[in-house]
């Protein structure tokens, strides 16, 4: 239902310019206008050539149609693709500015999908040309810090290596910083992270992601950190209405078919399952269709004797969902 | 006297842009990149220091660089070269070698004759900065 209206109007109005990225926020609207008659002057610049050129509505249409929700974290993006292209066109008309800090913070709950939009990040940073790779390394505090004296640095150093030219992710960056133990080495890894954010943000872009409230206490001791990263985004929880399009679309990649009884338990169980403690929103939705999943071959096994069709293994009947021990 | 050796040994010193473009390029090769250093510039001298291990699984130049630039910083006075390795079967060796450091001041080589049997004469190169002992060769 409300997936017909989760593409905007960008879908058909694109040509017109209304819903280009860049075109809604420059001022090169005009200019761009009048570069396809006759020679574009050296201080003119298409910003809708840079745009096709960059292939990036390509991913950010990707984004707005395959990520459900996240209305906040999509508009940031998009603000960041503007400034970036925006950037690209002054650079070509000879205009410096150096390149903007775009270092990320992740906050929100489990499971509202931080890791899989980091990974479209590289992506579209790469099609802007801001990494020149456009690889992800997802790491967390393991991989960063060592267990002895003198064994944080070089591994550190060796990971912020392969992740030069990309993005470094680092997964639950609070578990960095342990004020209970002042000798713990987490301190010296974020000293030398603080460095190469600093000293080579041409070379690598850092995006920390972790949970609201831990996070918020890590950049409170750690502000250098905090002030080090231009972009903070929020992701929020997901309604029903969103969990249940998910839903669908993970039903849909696995090849499997709720029936109409399936799609009522589904909607019941939605509500519920947000009620119960440690609700971790997609990943939760996830789980419990995997359980439905298991339930379902279970089913199958026990009418044993029938030959199955396609339909039958494709299909989810409400009865696997209705199992649930939140229904209990 | 300005030793050579290596790939881009007929060339003028490369700078840092180029060090950088080459390093791209073998890693765009799939190779590992190793930073060696050494203060005995002998031709016959393969073993050199190593800096740190190779460096596998890196996708950009900028990663080897630092390693480049660390070495520089800790060794100024010494040979610095960097060896991409290529591990494809078949090849299982060093595909590019060249030198990015060298002493401000090089000595040049001593060349000795010995006279053996029959007024033969025997040559032999030594480099005059091998004279002092390891370590104090480039003040």
């Amino acid at each position: 239902m409300n997936q017909v209206t989760v593409p905007p109007p960008r879908e058909g109005g694109a040509p017109a310019g209304s819903g280009t990225v860049a075109a809604d926020r420059a001022p090169g609207g005009p200019l761009a206008d009048r570069a396809p008659g006759g020679e574009p002057p050296a201080d003119r610049v298409d910003l809708n050539a840079l745009l096709a050129d960059s292939h990036v509505m390509d991913v950010l249409d990707e984004l707005e149609a395959e990520l459900i929700g996240l209305r906040p974290v999509k508009s940031r993006i998009r603000d960041i693709a503007a400034l970036l292209l925006v950037q690209r066109a002054r650079s070509q008309v000879g205009l410096a500015g150096g390149s903007p800090s775009l270092h990320m913070s992740f906050t929100g709950n489990p499971g509202t999908g931080k890791t899989t939009v980091a990974l479209r990040m590289a992506q579209i940073l790469h099609r802007l040309g801001y990494v020149r790779k456009g690889h992800l390394v997802a790491v967390t505090r393991d991989d960063l810090v060592g267990q002895y004296i003198g064994h944080t640095a070089p591994k550190t150093k060796e990971i912020l290596k392969k992740a030069m030219g990309g993005v470094l992710f680092i997964d639950e960056a609070y578990y960095l910083y342990r004020p209970e133990n002042e000798r713990d080495y987490g301190q010296e890894a974020i000293e030398i992270l603080l460095q190469v954010m600093e000293n080579q943000r041409d070379d690598l872009v850092v995006i920390l992601a972790g949970y609201a409230d831990r996070m918020q206490t890590f950049f409170r001791s750690n502000p250098g950190l905090s002030s080090r990263i231009a972009h903070h985004l929020a992701f929020p929880d997901y309604s029903a209405d969103e969990l249940e399009q998910i839903a669908r679309r993970m039903l849909d990649s696995m090849q499997y078919r709720l029936t109409p009884s399936g799609e009522a338990a589904l909607r019941e169980y939605i509500p519920l399952r947000m009620q119960q403690p440690h609700f971790a929103n997609a990943r939760s939705i996830r789980n419990a269709l995997d359980r439905a999943r298991l339930r379902q071959a279970n089913r199958l096994f026990e009418q044993k004797g029938h030959q199955l069709d396609r339909d039958a293994l494709m299909t989810i009947e409400g009865e696997d969902l209705r199992a649930s021990r939140v229904f209990a | 006297m300005r030793i050579t050796q290596g790939t881009f040994s007929f060339l003028p010193e490369l700078s840092d842009a180029d060090i950088k473009a080459q390093l791209g390029y073998a890693l765009g090769q799939g190779w590992a990149i190793g930073v060696e250093y050494t203060d005995d510039p002998h031709p016959r001298n393969f073993y050199w220091e190593m800096w740190g291990n190779p460096m596998f699984d890196l996708r950009d130049a900028a990663g080897a660089m630092t390693e480049v630039t660390a070495c520089r910083k800790a060794h100024p006075q010494a040979y610095i070269r960097v060896n991409a390795f290529d591990a494809t079967r078949g090849f299982e060796t060093t595909r590019l070698s060249f030198i990015v450091n060298r002493p401000a001041n090089e000595p040049g080589f001593h060349l000795k004759r010995t006279e053996t049997g029959g007024r033969q004469i025997q040559y032999t190169i030594e480099p005059y900065a091998t004279q002092a002992p390891e370590g104090q060769r480039y003040p």
